[in-house]
């Protein structure tokens, strides 16, 4: 589609600068967002300048045969966990009518507050051997005192990261639903099909392009994640990554490892695509208002599969951290202040540039692309499939270097070394974040600009509004569930970010998760707890209003 | 609106890291917690201000690298020797010549070259429990893979790099093969998989998944300190020959210091009577200078005989340590 469109909206001198066609505006502005994300992974791939064999063929010959295994197992089961928490999920509480909706609607989006690393130590701490609920089992059933279930262990970690991660399928796909309306259902229900195939055969793949995008960020997070898998011990390519790098102290190897895990994520994106772009999806804009009114047993079932999926992903967890952070009280003193103002901070920060760089790459794509464009959006979302410090040192070795040759120029010309301008600041941070996070603006703001029939547009121009008139006016609005939707996502991501924001932020500039790291790193988990519940709390503001706003 | 954010951004966020005459930037492997109490004293006592940045030694040191002579860090500051030994041999740690360090670090605990000192001893040693094993039926790290003690024992993951200096002092002292015979029998005499910390691999020895463990005291420390009738002890192996594995907490001032003289001067202070009491006592870890008493619960474990190795040997032989063990199947 890109291409044919694109002169759809056509030039339209009054509104741009002049001498430039809206085509190469929007192309222009896209491949420049591209860049800022290509050079960190750039940094990365240049990695293959050099191969340290060495380095290799011991990772080859001992670990990492079974870390591909594990890392297969992993994505395979979060892709099966994560759709069917999700999927179901969002149908119900967008579609139907059934006791305690109204409540789950928002409360089921409350587990994308919790970082993945939280929920794993207090999954850990609770269920394993040493554990409050096998110790009880023990007591309760006069079990052996050896005897033992393993939770450290592939479905152990399937379970966490599942749990943690299907809100992204469920908050899109909830988007999709919500965006299409009862029109579609209901025509297919009227032409005879029964609810279960109206759900498989209309309403399903019209929200495919919004759980698609839900579930590759769930599954990236999850192939890029080293917090939740290192508190389980469980090795995964990351592992590998992480070896090489803080083991043998070899980046490059580490830097070769990434860029294996990004290509493999960037195949799967391209194929996904190419799939998709068979399929086009609009809505008539109509928002059906009544509900499917589920009764007796089928309302029941549906309201036990919702509170299960919150109690076990949040409320269980959530008291969990409540109790330790209570004991642990003590450590609150006026610094939290600080903590909090500057994770929210940043992430108000990272959040609005990433959803701004999102809207125009989606829009440039989709209305004025052509093949470099669609190549640039490629590259621009590839940063959410990198590990989060292998992406900041990216970022940090490339604004260092930019530094370091910027200083030198001026030393040479001045006499004056003006030190390291950007590499200390937030600028840099914000980089980082923008690189990793535009993956996770662009899959809303993209799948909601996908279901905005063309003719809408047609009808702004036919009625004399020029271009930027008609983004402001037709599309942002009818955006703002997306845009809403991204900048959320961001927002939260960014606040419980953890390696980079370590790695890259100003002195001073320490947030929740930098506290949350610096007690579990020491084993300090119940310590940790208190931070964990303040990140909580900031985090579950802004999910909680945003989930209200676009419920209607 | 898109301008107008990026043109805020620009004015208000590029303030530019700028080192004044009298301040000391660190960055430190070492948490917040256990340094800043430090820092503030330090700051008290000789009005030099501290500025410090806390990660993982490995992105410090990169980060360091990247900076090159334009860096404002004036002290890096890691825990264990390994990353120590890896920072100077990168080349970003300038050699210091004090005799106060000197005087206050023992040799064995500093770099040959003099471009880190430790600042406090970890000793990793083993804990058991009391109700199931018997002192007597324990003598060494090696003999932890022997038949007896299969299924018996917990260890905490070789991704840790205490581990991994541990196993390459075994490897300085016994050579590659027999230390992966030893490390292989640990494998096999494992009754659940290695853990991610040293405290959840002793709760699993309190809670009797295990009997014996391999931990840094100031964990057992800790957790003693939670629960003082918990049914853990210490055992210092090895006594009978090279001594209890030890490893450091240390500093170095970097190549490209911008306050090299404040620099020095806080390791000086901190390797100091006054100061080590607390740069140790705060977690339960040996102060280095040897005037200086031990906090009261650390004493309470006893004396020992520690390796006398110096600490460097780990970092050299770190890489080395990880490969055998990735060979014996130890994650």
């Amino acid at each position: 589609m890109p291409g044919s469109l694109s002169s759809a909206l056509g030039p339209d001198p009054s509104t741009l600068a002049a001498g430039r066609s809206p085509d190469r505006f929007w192309r222009w502005a896209a491949r420049l967002l591209a860049i800022s994300v290509l050079i960190p992974l750039g940094v990365i791939i240049g990695s293959w300048l050099a191969v340290d064999a060495a380095t290799w063929s011991h990772l080859g010959s001992t670990i990492l045969p079974q870390l591909l295994r594990n890392t297969a197992w992993l994505i395979g089961g979060v892709a099966l966990g994560t759709l069917l928490l999700g999927v179901p999920l969002a149908w119900l509480t967008s579609m139907c009518e059934f006791p305690g909706r109204r409540v789950l609607d928002w409360a089921l989006m409350l587990p994308f507050a919790l970082p993945a690393y939280v929920l794993a130590f207090v999954f850990v701490g609770v269920m394993d051997f040493s554990g409050p609920v096998q110790g009880l089992l023990r007591d309760l059933l006069g079990l052996p005192p050896a005897w033992s279930f393993e939770v450290r262990n592939t479905l152990g970690v399937i379970v966490v990261m599942t749990l943690v991660l299907y809100p992204y399928v469920y908050m899109l796909a909830r988007v999709s639903f919500l965006g299409q309306g009862r029109s579609a259902y209901e025509a297919a229900r009227s032409l005879g099909l029964g609810p279960w195939a109206a759900f498989y055969r209309v309403s399903l793949p019209m929200a495919r392009p919004g759980i698609i995008a839900g579930l590759s960020l769930a599954l990236m997070e999850a192939l890029a994640d080293f917090g939740a898998v290192a508190v389980f011990n469980y090795d995964t390519f990351t592992t590998a990554i992480y070896k090489s790098w803080f083991g043998f102290f070899d980046l490059q190897s580490a830097a070769q490892l990434a860029s294996i895990l990004l290509t493999i994520v960037l195949i799967a994106l391209v194929v996904e695509r190419r799939y998709r772009a068979r399929a086009r999806f609009t809505d008539d804009g109509r928002n059906g208002q009544r509900r499917i009114r589920l009764r007796g047993r089928q309302a029941w079932a549906a309201s036990a599969f919702g509170w299960l999926v919150f109690a076990l992903a949040f409320a269980a967890p959530a008291y969990q951290l409540g109790v330790w952070a209570w004991a642990s009280l003590d450590d609150l003193d006026m610094r939290y202040l600080d903590l909090l103002v500057h994770t929210a901070s940043l992430g108000v920060m990272a959040g609005v540039l990433t959803v701004v760089a999102a809207f125009v790459l989606a829009f440039a794509n989709r209305y004025h692309g052509d093949r470099s464009t669609a190549f640039a959006v490629r590259i621009g979302t590839l940063g959410y499939a990198l590990p989060g410090s292998v992406l900041a040192v990216g970022v940090m070795l490339s604004l260092t270097w930019i530094d370091n040759r910027v200083a030198d120029a001026i030393e040479a010309l001045f006499g004056v070394d003006i030190g390291l301008v950007l590499s200390g600041t937030v600028i840099a941070l914000l980089m980082a974040y923008f690189a990793r996070f535009l993956a996770v603006a662009y899959g809303p703001v993209d799948s909601s600009l996908e279901r905005i029939s063309p003719s809408i547009r047609d009808a702004a121009r036919s009625l004399g509004a020029g271009q930027w008139e008609t983004v402001r006016r037709v599309y942002l609005p009818m955006l703002r569930p997306g845009l809403l939707t991204a900048g959320l996502l961001v927002l939260v991501d960014v606040m419980k970010e953890m390696p980079a924001t370590l790695l890259l932020r100003p002195f001073g500039w320490d947030t929740l998760a930098v506290r949350i790291y610096e007690l579990t790193s020491e084993g300090e988990w119940e310590r940790a707890a208190l931070p964990a519940v303040a990140l909580l709390v900031v985090g579950l503001l802004p999910v909680i209003l945003l989930v209200r706003r676009s419920a209607r | 609106m898109r301008y107008l954010i990026a043109a805020v951004l620009t004015v208000t966020l590029m303030v530019p890291v700028t080192a004044s005459a009298d301040e000391v930037v660190v960055y430190s492997a070492r948490k917040e917690h256990l340094i800043k109490p430090l820092f503030d004293r330090f700051s008290n006592e000789t009005g030099v201000e501290v500025r410090y940045i806390t990660d993982k030694a490995g992105p410090l040191l990169q980060r360091l690298k990247a900076e090159g002579k334009r860096t404002p860090a004036d002290v890096l500051m890691t825990v264990d020797a390994g990353n120590l030994w890896h920072a100077a041999d990168s080349g970003v740690l300038a050699a210091v010549d004090s005799a106060v360090l000197a005087a206050n670090v023992p040799a064995n605990l500093r770099d040959p070259q003099g471009r880190w000192f430790g600042l406090s001893e970890r000793a990793r040693t083993i804990v058991y429990s009391t109700e199931r094993v018997k002192p007597a039926e324990l003598t060494s790290y090696e003999d932890l893979a022997s038949p007896a003690w299969k299924g018996r024992l917990c260890l905490r993951t070789s991704k840790k790099v205490y581990n991994q200096s541990l196993v390459a002092t075994m490897i300085a002292r016994h050579g590659e093969q027999k230390t992966e015979e030893i490390v292989r029998g640990w494998v096999a005499n494992l009754a659940a998989a290695p853990f991610s910390n040293d405290t959840k691999t002793m709760e699993a020895v309190a809670a009797g998944q295990c009997d014996v463990a391999i931990v840094n005291t100031y964990y057992f420390g800790r957790l003693q300190k939670k629960d003082p009738d918990i049914k853990l002890a210490l055992f210092w192996p090895n006594q009978d020959g090279n001594g209890v594995h030890i490893n450091v907490s240390g500093a170095g001032v970097t190549k490209h210091a911008k306050n090299p003289d404040a620099a020095r001067k806080l390791l000086e202070w901190l390797s100091s009577e006054a100061a080590q009491g607390d740069f140790a006592g705060l977690n339960m870890e040996y102060p280095v200078n040897p005037k200086v008493a031990r906090d009261p619960l650390v004493a309470s474990w006893g004396d020992f005989k520690a390796d006398a190795l110096n600490v460097n040997e780990a970092g050299r032989l770190q890489a080395d340590a990880i490969r055998l063990m990735d060979r014996a199947g130890y994650r």
